[in-house]
Protein backbone atom coordinates (compact mmCIF):
# COMPACT_ATOMS: atom_id res chain seq x y z
CA UNK A 1 0.00 0.00 0.00
CA UNK A 2 1.53 3.48 -1.27
CA UNK A 3 0.69 6.02 1.39
CA UNK A 4 2.37 10.20 1.43
CA UNK A 5 4.38 10.59 4.86
CA UNK A 6 2.71 12.36 7.29
CA UNK A 7 4.42 16.11 7.00
CA UNK A 8 3.39 18.40 9.89
CA UNK A 9 3.98 22.40 9.56
CA UNK A 10 7.27 23.52 11.18
CA UNK A 11 4.72 25.49 13.85
CA UNK A 12 2.73 22.46 14.33
CA UNK A 13 6.20 20.38 15.26
CA UNK A 14 7.22 22.94 17.28
CA UNK A 15 4.73 22.48 19.48
CA UNK A 16 4.92 18.93 19.51
CA UNK A 17 8.37 18.73 20.06
CA UNK A 18 9.71 17.48 23.64
CA UNK A 19 12.76 17.37 25.41
CA UNK A 20 15.18 14.83 25.88
CA UNK A 21 14.14 12.74 29.34
CA UNK A 22 17.11 11.85 30.87
CA UNK A 23 16.35 11.94 35.05
CA UNK A 24 15.92 8.36 36.19
CA UNK A 25 13.43 7.29 37.97
CA UNK A 26 14.00 7.91 42.11
CA UNK A 27 15.13 5.61 44.10
CA UNK A 28 15.89 2.67 40.99
CA UNK A 29 19.50 2.84 39.78
CA UNK A 30 18.22 0.44 37.07
CA UNK A 31 15.50 1.77 35.19
CA UNK A 32 15.35 4.56 32.45
CA UNK A 33 13.92 7.65 32.31
CA UNK A 34 9.76 6.77 33.15
CA UNK A 35 8.98 9.69 30.39
CA UNK A 36 10.42 7.42 27.74
CA UNK A 37 7.76 4.66 28.37
CA UNK A 38 4.93 7.38 27.90
CA UNK A 39 6.60 8.21 24.97
CA UNK A 40 7.23 4.66 23.32
CA UNK A 41 3.52 4.10 23.96
CA UNK A 42 2.48 7.53 22.20
CA UNK A 43 4.51 8.20 19.26
CA UNK A 44 7.40 5.73 19.01
CA UNK A 45 9.14 8.32 16.67
CA UNK A 46 8.72 11.86 18.13
CA UNK A 47 9.77 15.53 17.32
CA UNK A 48 12.85 16.28 19.91
CA UNK A 49 13.84 19.70 20.82
CA UNK A 50 17.48 20.00 20.78
CA UNK A 51 19.06 22.15 23.29
CA UNK A 52 21.42 24.11 20.59
CA UNK A 53 17.29 24.64 18.92
CA UNK A 54 17.61 22.52 16.30
CA UNK A 55 14.27 20.70 15.56
CA UNK A 56 14.72 16.89 15.18
CA UNK A 57 13.39 13.44 16.07
CA UNK A 58 13.41 10.95 18.77
CA UNK A 59 12.90 7.09 18.37
CA UNK A 60 11.91 4.90 21.02
CA UNK A 61 9.70 1.85 20.16
CA UNK A 62 12.25 -1.49 19.42
CA UNK A 63 11.20 -1.53 15.99
CA UNK A 64 11.63 2.06 14.80
CA UNK A 65 15.28 2.39 16.53
CA UNK A 66 16.20 -0.99 14.83
CA UNK A 67 15.44 0.12 11.31
CA UNK A 68 17.31 3.40 12.11
CA UNK A 69 20.33 1.78 13.44
CA UNK A 70 20.42 -0.09 10.32
CA UNK A 71 19.72 2.17 7.81
CA UNK A 72 23.01 3.53 6.19
CA UNK A 73 21.07 6.87 5.09
CA UNK A 74 21.45 7.76 8.72
CA UNK A 75 25.34 8.98 9.03
CA UNK A 76 27.10 8.27 12.16
CA UNK A 77 30.01 11.52 11.47
CA UNK A 78 29.83 13.75 14.70
CA UNK A 79 30.35 17.26 13.12
CA UNK A 80 26.83 16.52 11.50
CA UNK A 81 24.78 16.10 14.42
CA UNK A 82 23.11 18.04 16.95
CA UNK A 83 23.06 16.34 20.21
CA UNK A 84 20.23 15.80 22.50
CA UNK A 85 22.10 16.24 25.96
CA UNK A 86 21.66 19.76 28.27
CA UNK A 87 24.72 21.13 27.91
CA UNK A 88 25.53 20.78 24.68
CA UNK A 89 24.14 23.73 23.26
CA UNK A 90 27.58 25.78 22.49
CA UNK A 91 29.32 22.72 21.79
CA UNK A 92 31.26 22.57 18.42
CA UNK A 93 31.44 18.87 17.38
CA UNK A 94 34.63 17.74 16.05
CA UNK A 95 34.64 15.24 12.99
CA UNK A 96 35.76 11.93 14.11
CA UNK A 97 39.73 11.60 15.17
CA UNK A 98 41.67 9.28 13.06
CA UNK A 99 40.60 5.34 14.44
CA UNK A 100 37.32 6.16 16.21
CA UNK A 101 35.56 3.88 13.73
CA UNK A 102 32.09 5.38 15.67
CA UNK A 103 31.89 8.54 14.03
CA UNK A 104 32.53 7.26 10.49
CA UNK A 105 30.45 6.13 7.44
CA UNK A 106 31.35 4.20 4.73
CA UNK A 107 33.34 4.08 2.99
CA UNK A 108 36.05 4.89 5.68
CA UNK A 109 34.53 2.98 8.24
CA UNK A 110 33.89 0.00 6.11
CA UNK A 111 37.86 0.13 5.56
CA UNK A 112 38.73 -0.32 9.20
CA UNK A 113 36.04 -2.13 10.21
CA UNK A 114 36.76 -4.70 7.68
CA UNK A 115 40.45 -4.88 8.79
CA UNK A 116 39.73 -5.62 12.37
CA UNK A 117 36.78 -8.07 12.39
CA UNK A 118 38.80 -10.74 11.79
CA UNK A 119 40.44 -10.24 14.86
CA UNK A 120 37.58 -9.99 16.31
CA UNK A 121 35.28 -13.03 15.46
CA UNK A 122 33.16 -15.48 17.76
CA UNK A 123 35.84 -17.99 17.48
CA UNK A 124 39.02 -16.02 18.48
CA UNK A 125 37.37 -14.23 21.53
CA UNK A 126 36.16 -17.85 22.53
CA UNK A 127 39.83 -18.83 22.23
CA UNK A 128 40.54 -16.26 24.67
CA UNK A 129 38.08 -17.63 27.42
CA UNK A 130 41.02 -19.51 29.57
CA UNK A 131 42.67 -16.19 29.93
CA UNK A 132 39.76 -14.95 30.70
CA UNK A 133 39.27 -17.03 33.76
CA UNK A 134 42.90 -17.13 34.86
CA UNK A 135 42.71 -13.45 35.00
CA UNK A 136 39.39 -13.59 36.50
CA UNK A 137 40.36 -16.09 39.18
CA UNK A 138 43.83 -13.74 40.35
CA UNK A 139 41.64 -11.03 40.81
CA UNK A 140 38.64 -12.63 42.84
CA UNK A 141 41.73 -14.16 45.28
CA UNK A 142 43.34 -11.00 45.53
CA UNK A 143 40.15 -9.64 46.83
CA UNK A 144 39.70 -12.66 48.97
CA UNK A 145 43.10 -11.62 50.26
CA UNK A 146 42.06 -7.90 50.27
CA UNK A 147 38.75 -7.80 51.87
CA UNK A 148 36.00 -8.80 53.41
CA UNK A 149 35.16 -5.30 51.99
CA UNK A 150 36.17 -3.86 48.58
CA UNK A 151 35.37 -1.91 46.16
CA UNK A 152 34.53 -3.73 43.26
CA UNK A 153 34.81 -1.59 40.69
CA UNK A 154 38.56 -1.10 41.40
CA UNK A 155 39.40 -4.58 42.27
CA UNK A 156 37.27 -6.51 39.87
CA UNK A 157 35.16 -4.62 37.21
CA UNK A 158 37.91 -2.76 35.97
CA UNK A 159 41.26 -4.37 36.20
CA UNK A 160 39.49 -7.67 34.10
CA UNK A 161 38.70 -5.67 30.85
CA UNK A 162 41.86 -3.89 31.16
CA UNK A 163 44.15 -6.52 31.06
CA UNK A 164 42.48 -8.33 28.05
CA UNK A 165 42.93 -5.29 26.34
CA UNK A 166 46.24 -5.44 27.28
CA UNK A 167 45.95 -9.28 25.98
CA UNK A 168 44.66 -8.07 22.34
CA UNK A 169 47.00 -5.47 22.04
CA UNK A 170 49.90 -7.18 23.60
CA UNK A 171 51.06 -4.98 26.15
CA UNK A 172 54.04 -6.36 27.30
CA UNK A 173 54.27 -7.94 31.01
CA UNK A 174 56.50 -5.10 32.11
CA UNK A 175 54.21 -2.06 31.18
CA UNK A 176 50.62 -3.10 32.26
CA UNK A 177 51.26 -1.65 35.58
CA UNK A 178 51.88 1.66 33.73
CA UNK A 179 49.29 0.88 31.52
CA UNK A 180 46.50 0.28 34.53
CA UNK A 181 47.22 3.70 36.07
CA UNK A 182 46.90 5.56 32.88
CA UNK A 183 43.71 3.93 31.53
CA UNK A 184 42.16 4.01 35.34
CA UNK A 185 43.27 8.20 35.16
CA UNK A 186 40.93 8.85 32.07
CA UNK A 187 37.69 7.49 33.58
CA UNK A 188 38.76 7.99 37.38
CA UNK A 189 35.85 10.21 38.44
CA UNK A 190 38.46 12.27 40.56
CA UNK A 191 40.04 13.01 37.73
CA UNK A 192 40.17 16.69 36.34
CA UNK A 193 39.20 17.49 32.76
CA UNK A 194 42.78 18.60 32.74
CA UNK A 195 44.02 15.13 34.59
CA UNK A 196 41.96 13.18 31.88
CA UNK A 197 43.45 15.05 28.84
CA UNK A 198 46.95 14.33 29.98
CA UNK A 199 46.06 10.74 30.58
CA UNK A 200 45.10 10.95 27.06
CA UNK A 201 48.34 12.26 25.27
CA UNK A 202 50.35 10.15 27.69
CA UNK A 203 48.47 7.05 26.20
CA UNK A 204 48.84 8.35 22.72
CA UNK A 205 52.64 8.42 23.68
CA UNK A 206 52.04 4.86 25.23
CA UNK A 207 50.57 3.55 22.30
CA UNK A 208 53.26 5.08 19.27
CA UNK A 209 56.10 3.34 21.47
CA UNK A 210 54.30 -0.05 21.58
CA UNK A 211 53.42 -0.42 17.67
CA UNK A 212 57.42 0.51 17.18
CA UNK A 213 57.83 -2.50 19.51
CA UNK A 214 55.84 -4.72 17.45
CA UNK A 215 56.80 -3.81 14.22
CA UNK A 216 60.24 -4.58 15.62
CA UNK A 217 59.39 -8.07 17.46
CA UNK A 218 55.88 -8.95 16.38
CA UNK A 219 54.39 -10.97 19.16
CA UNK A 220 50.98 -12.81 18.70
CA UNK A 221 48.33 -10.22 19.27
CA UNK A 222 45.61 -7.97 17.52
CA UNK A 223 48.02 -5.21 17.25
CA UNK A 224 51.16 -7.35 15.75
CA UNK A 225 48.70 -8.43 13.63
CA UNK A 226 47.77 -4.94 12.05
CA UNK A 227 51.18 -3.90 11.70
CA UNK A 228 51.28 -6.25 8.61
CA UNK A 229 48.17 -4.53 7.30
CA UNK A 230 48.80 -1.42 4.94
CA UNK A 231 47.46 0.88 8.54
CA UNK A 232 49.91 3.61 9.25
CA UNK A 233 51.32 4.07 12.72
CA UNK A 234 49.02 7.40 13.38
CA UNK A 235 46.55 4.94 12.34
CA UNK A 236 47.40 2.16 14.77
CA UNK A 237 47.84 4.39 17.70
CA UNK A 238 44.17 5.94 16.59
CA UNK A 239 42.70 2.12 16.35
CA UNK A 240 44.63 1.06 19.80
CA UNK A 241 42.55 3.91 21.94
CA UNK A 242 39.55 3.35 20.03
CA UNK A 243 39.91 -0.32 21.59
CA UNK A 244 40.62 0.78 24.80
CA UNK A 245 37.68 3.45 24.66
CA UNK A 246 35.33 1.16 23.03
CA UNK A 247 36.25 -2.20 25.39
CA UNK A 248 36.99 -0.86 28.87
CA UNK A 249 34.34 1.39 30.38
CA UNK A 250 31.77 -0.40 28.73
CA UNK A 251 32.76 -3.84 29.92
CA UNK A 252 33.47 -2.72 33.46
CA UNK A 253 30.56 -1.19 33.95
CA UNK A 254 28.38 -4.05 32.83
CA UNK A 255 30.07 -5.81 35.44
CA UNK A 256 29.97 -3.13 37.96
CA UNK A 257 26.72 -2.41 37.43
CA UNK A 258 25.47 -5.91 36.57
CA UNK A 259 26.67 -7.50 40.16
CA UNK A 260 25.07 -4.25 41.62
CA UNK A 261 21.71 -6.00 39.97
CA UNK A 262 21.96 -9.17 40.60
CA UNK A 263 22.62 -8.24 44.41
CA UNK A 264 19.55 -6.36 44.16
CA UNK A 265 17.81 -8.90 42.91
CA UNK A 266 19.03 -11.61 45.18
CA UNK A 267 16.55 -14.66 43.59
CA UNK A 268 18.56 -13.78 40.51
CA UNK A 269 21.59 -14.17 41.85
CA UNK A 270 20.78 -17.24 43.55
CA UNK A 271 19.63 -18.59 40.07
CA UNK A 272 22.84 -18.23 38.76
CA UNK A 273 24.48 -19.18 41.43
CA UNK A 274 22.89 -22.77 41.15
CA UNK A 275 22.89 -22.84 37.33
CA UNK A 276 26.15 -21.11 35.79
CA UNK A 277 24.78 -22.49 33.00
CA UNK A 278 22.88 -19.59 32.86
CA UNK A 279 25.94 -17.65 32.23
CA UNK A 280 24.99 -16.99 28.58
CA UNK A 281 21.18 -16.10 28.87
CA UNK A 282 21.93 -13.99 32.13
CA UNK A 283 24.77 -11.82 30.05
CA UNK A 284 22.40 -11.00 27.60
CA UNK A 285 19.14 -10.47 30.01
CA UNK A 286 22.04 -7.73 31.96
CA UNK A 287 22.64 -6.31 28.66
CA UNK A 288 19.28 -5.52 27.87
CA UNK A 289 17.68 -4.52 31.07
CA UNK A 290 20.62 -2.20 31.65
CA UNK A 291 21.70 -0.64 28.93
CA UNK A 292 24.78 1.05 29.83
CA UNK A 293 24.86 3.18 26.32
CA UNK A 294 21.83 4.83 26.41
CA UNK A 295 21.25 6.74 23.98
CA UNK A 296 22.71 7.53 19.73
CA UNK A 297 22.25 10.09 17.74
CA UNK A 298 22.35 9.83 13.52
CA UNK A 299 22.30 12.47 11.44
CA UNK A 300 19.51 12.26 7.75
CA UNK A 301 22.10 12.45 4.47
CA UNK A 302 18.74 12.49 2.95
CA UNK A 303 14.99 12.28 3.10
CA UNK A 304 13.78 9.33 5.19
CA UNK A 305 10.52 8.22 5.55
CA UNK A 306 10.33 6.25 9.06
CA UNK A 307 7.09 4.88 10.81
CA UNK A 308 5.07 6.39 8.04
CA UNK A 309 6.53 9.89 9.35
CA UNK A 310 8.95 11.99 6.55
CA UNK A 311 12.90 12.47 8.42
CA UNK A 312 14.11 15.40 6.30
CA UNK A 313 17.91 15.65 5.26
CA UNK A 314 20.01 16.88 8.05
CA UNK A 315 17.33 16.39 10.98
CA UNK A 316 19.23 14.61 13.90
CA UNK A 317 17.93 11.69 15.49
CA UNK A 318 18.48 10.63 18.83
CA UNK A 319 17.72 6.45 19.15
CA UNK A 320 16.87 6.01 22.88
CA UNK A 321 18.62 2.75 22.81
CA UNK A 322 17.22 2.07 27.12
CA UNK A 323 13.79 2.98 25.65
CA UNK A 324 13.77 0.32 23.14
CA UNK A 325 14.90 -2.32 24.80
CA UNK A 326 12.20 -1.99 27.33
CA UNK A 327 9.71 -2.02 24.39
CA UNK A 328 7.04 -4.38 26.03
CA UNK A 329 6.18 -4.89 21.60
CA UNK A 330 9.37 -6.66 21.85
CA UNK A 331 10.19 -7.81 24.89
CA UNK A 332 7.55 -9.64 27.68
CA UNK A 333 7.11 -8.06 31.06
CA UNK A 334 10.09 -5.65 30.27
CA UNK A 335 10.67 -3.86 33.18
CA UNK A 336 11.56 -7.09 35.09
CA UNK A 337 15.15 -8.76 35.46
CA UNK A 338 14.68 -12.45 34.76
CA UNK A 339 17.69 -13.98 33.41
CA UNK A 340 15.74 -16.58 32.62
CA UNK A 341 14.07 -15.24 29.31
CA UNK A 342 15.67 -15.39 25.89
CA UNK A 343 16.53 -11.58 25.71
CA UNK A 344 18.64 -11.59 22.02
CA UNK A 345 17.41 -9.08 19.66
CA UNK A 346 18.30 -6.50 22.15
CA UNK A 347 20.08 -3.41 20.91
CA UNK A 348 22.31 -3.12 23.96
CA UNK A 349 24.96 -3.41 21.19
CA UNK A 350 23.60 -1.30 18.61
CA UNK A 351 22.50 -2.69 15.53
CA UNK A 352 23.41 -1.78 11.73
CA UNK A 353 27.01 -1.19 10.48
CA UNK A 354 28.02 0.07 13.57
CA UNK A 355 26.96 -2.78 16.16
CA UNK A 356 29.92 -3.51 18.51
CA UNK A 357 32.93 -4.51 17.32
CA UNK A 358 34.27 -6.27 20.67
CA UNK A 359 30.53 -7.68 21.24
CA UNK A 360 32.04 -11.29 21.18
CA UNK A 361 35.08 -10.35 23.93
CA UNK A 362 32.59 -8.66 26.21
CA UNK A 363 30.14 -11.25 26.12
CA UNK A 364 32.80 -13.98 27.01
CA UNK A 365 34.42 -11.47 29.78
CA UNK A 366 31.29 -11.22 31.40
CA UNK A 367 30.33 -14.88 31.08
CA UNK A 368 33.28 -15.82 33.05
CA UNK A 369 33.54 -13.02 35.64
CA UNK A 370 30.08 -12.62 37.04
CA UNK A 371 28.84 -16.54 37.91
CA UNK A 372 32.82 -16.57 38.75
CA UNK A 373 32.55 -13.89 41.41
CA UNK A 374 28.99 -15.21 42.79
CA UNK A 375 30.29 -18.58 43.13
CA UNK A 376 33.54 -17.70 44.46
CA UNK A 377 31.73 -15.37 47.43
CA UNK A 378 28.31 -16.69 47.96
CA UNK A 379 27.86 -14.39 50.61
CA UNK A 380 28.56 -11.21 48.45
CA UNK A 381 26.25 -8.10 49.62
CA UNK A 382 26.68 -4.23 49.45
CA UNK A 383 28.79 -2.69 52.26
CA UNK A 384 26.22 0.44 52.12
CA UNK A 385 22.94 1.00 51.36
CA UNK A 386 21.59 0.97 47.83
CA UNK A 387 21.04 4.57 47.51
CA UNK A 388 24.48 5.45 48.86
CA UNK A 389 26.06 3.96 45.64
CA UNK A 390 27.37 6.87 43.45
CA UNK A 391 26.07 6.30 39.88
CA UNK A 392 27.64 7.46 36.71
CA UNK A 393 24.49 9.50 35.85
CA UNK A 394 26.77 12.24 33.98
CA UNK A 395 28.53 9.77 31.78
CA UNK A 396 27.95 8.82 28.06
CA UNK A 397 28.59 5.24 29.89
CA UNK A 398 26.49 4.36 32.65
CA UNK A 399 26.96 2.47 35.42
CA UNK A 400 28.79 2.97 39.29
CA UNK A 401 31.95 5.10 39.96
CA UNK A 402 32.48 2.37 43.07
CA UNK A 403 30.67 -0.62 44.26
CA UNK A 404 31.37 -1.23 48.05
CA UNK A 405 30.64 -4.71 48.71
CA UNK A 406 31.30 -7.17 51.80
CA UNK A 407 30.89 -10.82 52.26
CA UNK A 408 31.40 -13.26 55.33
CA UNK A 409 29.34 -14.04 58.32
CA UNK A 410 26.82 -10.63 58.88
CA UNK B 1 14.60 -23.36 3.29
CA UNK B 2 17.29 -21.45 1.28
CA UNK B 3 20.15 -19.64 2.58
CA UNK B 4 21.73 -16.49 0.78
CA UNK B 5 24.70 -14.83 2.38
CA UNK B 6 26.18 -11.66 1.14
CA UNK B 7 29.98 -11.36 2.29
CA UNK B 8 29.77 -7.78 0.81
CA UNK B 9 27.87 -6.42 3.15
CA UNK B 10 29.05 -8.70 5.58
CA UNK B 11 30.89 -6.82 8.85
CA UNK B 12 32.41 -9.71 10.71
CA UNK B 13 30.08 -8.71 13.30
CA UNK B 14 29.47 -12.49 14.08
CA UNK B 15 26.12 -12.46 15.42
CA UNK B 16 25.32 -15.40 12.83
CA UNK B 17 28.17 -17.98 14.17
CA UNK B 18 26.83 -16.84 17.51
CA UNK B 19 23.19 -17.51 17.01
CA UNK B 20 23.65 -20.50 14.88
CA UNK B 21 26.98 -21.96 14.56
CA UNK B 22 26.09 -25.35 13.39
CA UNK B 23 25.30 -23.16 9.58
CA UNK B 24 27.27 -20.18 10.10
CA UNK B 25 30.96 -19.68 10.66
CA UNK B 26 33.45 -16.40 10.30
CA UNK B 27 36.66 -16.69 7.86
CA UNK B 28 39.83 -15.74 9.61
CA UNK B 29 41.22 -12.77 7.17
CA UNK B 30 38.03 -10.57 7.45
CA UNK B 31 35.79 -11.95 10.11
CA UNK B 32 33.21 -12.81 6.99
CA UNK B 33 30.22 -15.10 7.58
CA UNK B 34 30.54 -18.34 5.92
CA UNK B 35 27.56 -20.89 5.19
CA UNK B 36 28.56 -24.44 6.62
CA UNK B 37 25.21 -26.14 5.55
CA UNK B 38 23.64 -25.42 2.79
CA UNK B 39 20.90 -27.48 2.96
CA UNK B 40 20.27 -27.32 6.85
CA UNK B 41 17.32 -29.97 8.48
CA UNK B 42 14.26 -28.32 9.39
CA UNK B 43 14.85 -28.13 13.10
CA UNK B 44 17.56 -25.32 12.27
CA UNK B 45 15.13 -22.93 10.88
CA UNK B 46 14.44 -21.05 13.69
CA UNK B 47 17.98 -20.79 14.46
CA UNK B 48 18.65 -19.80 10.87
CA UNK B 49 15.76 -16.95 10.70
CA UNK B 50 17.19 -15.61 13.93
CA UNK B 51 20.35 -15.67 12.68
CA UNK B 52 19.45 -13.58 9.57
CA UNK B 53 17.09 -11.29 11.99
CA UNK B 54 20.12 -11.17 14.46
CA UNK B 55 23.15 -9.89 11.80
CA UNK B 56 23.32 -6.06 11.80
CA UNK B 57 24.09 -5.61 8.23
CA UNK B 58 21.50 -7.44 6.33
CA UNK B 59 23.86 -10.33 5.01
CA UNK B 60 21.69 -13.32 5.52
CA UNK B 61 19.05 -13.78 3.31
CA UNK B 62 16.34 -17.11 3.50
CA UNK B 63 13.49 -17.95 2.01
CA UNK B 64 11.40 -20.78 3.12
CA UNK B 65 7.56 -21.19 2.78
CA UNK B 66 5.28 -19.57 5.35
CA UNK B 67 3.81 -22.70 7.47
CA UNK B 68 0.61 -20.48 6.96
CA UNK B 69 -0.04 -20.31 3.54
CA UNK B 70 3.31 -22.45 2.19
CA UNK B 71 3.70 -19.55 -0.32
CA UNK B 72 7.53 -18.84 -0.25
CA UNK B 73 8.54 -16.16 1.81
CA UNK B 74 12.19 -13.83 1.35
CA UNK B 75 13.36 -12.48 4.66
CA UNK B 76 16.11 -10.64 4.47
CA UNK B 77 18.41 -9.15 7.72
CA UNK B 78 16.71 -6.06 9.49
CA UNK B 79 13.58 -6.36 7.29
CA UNK B 80 12.72 -9.44 9.47
CA UNK B 81 10.31 -8.79 11.66
CA UNK B 82 10.60 -10.09 15.37
CA UNK B 83 7.57 -11.64 15.13
CA UNK B 84 8.67 -13.97 12.89
CA UNK B 85 11.35 -14.71 14.38
CA UNK B 86 10.83 -15.51 17.92
CA UNK B 87 8.01 -17.81 19.15
CA UNK B 88 7.72 -15.69 21.92
CA UNK B 89 5.58 -12.83 20.34
S1 LIG C 1 26.02 -11.59 11.49
FE1 LIG C 1 25.99 -10.66 9.47
S2 LIG C 1 27.64 -9.19 9.51
FE2 LIG C 1 27.95 -10.56 11.21
S3 LIG C 1 29.35 -12.11 10.47
FE3 LIG C 1 27.30 -12.88 10.23
S4 LIG C 1 26.73 -12.26 8.17
FE4 LIG C 1 28.50 -11.06 8.70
Amino acid sequence: MQHEPSTNSPEQAAQEAVVLPIQRPEGCPFDPPAELAELRERQPLTRLRYPDGHLGWLATGHSTVRAIAADTRFSSRYELMHYPFPGTEDLEIPPATVGDLTGMDQPEHTRYRRLLAGKFTVRRMRALTARVEQITAEHLDAMERQGPTVDLVRAFAHPVPALMICELLGVPEVRRADFMERAAAISAPESTLDEQIAALAGLGDFFRDLISDKRAHPTDDVLSDLTTSELTDEELAGIAGFLLAAGLDTTANMIGLGTFALLSHPEQAAALRADPGLADQAVEELLRYLTITPTGVRAALEDVEVDGQLIRIGESVTISIQAANRDPARFDDPDTLDIHRKATGHLAFGHGIHQCLGQQLARVEMRVALPALFTRFPTLRLAVPPEEVPLRTDMNIYGVHRLPVTWGEE
Amino acid sequence: MEIRIDRERCLGAGMCALTAPEVFDQDTEGGRVLLLDTDPPPARSLAIRRAAYACPSGAITVTEPRPASGEPAELRGHHIRASETFDCQ
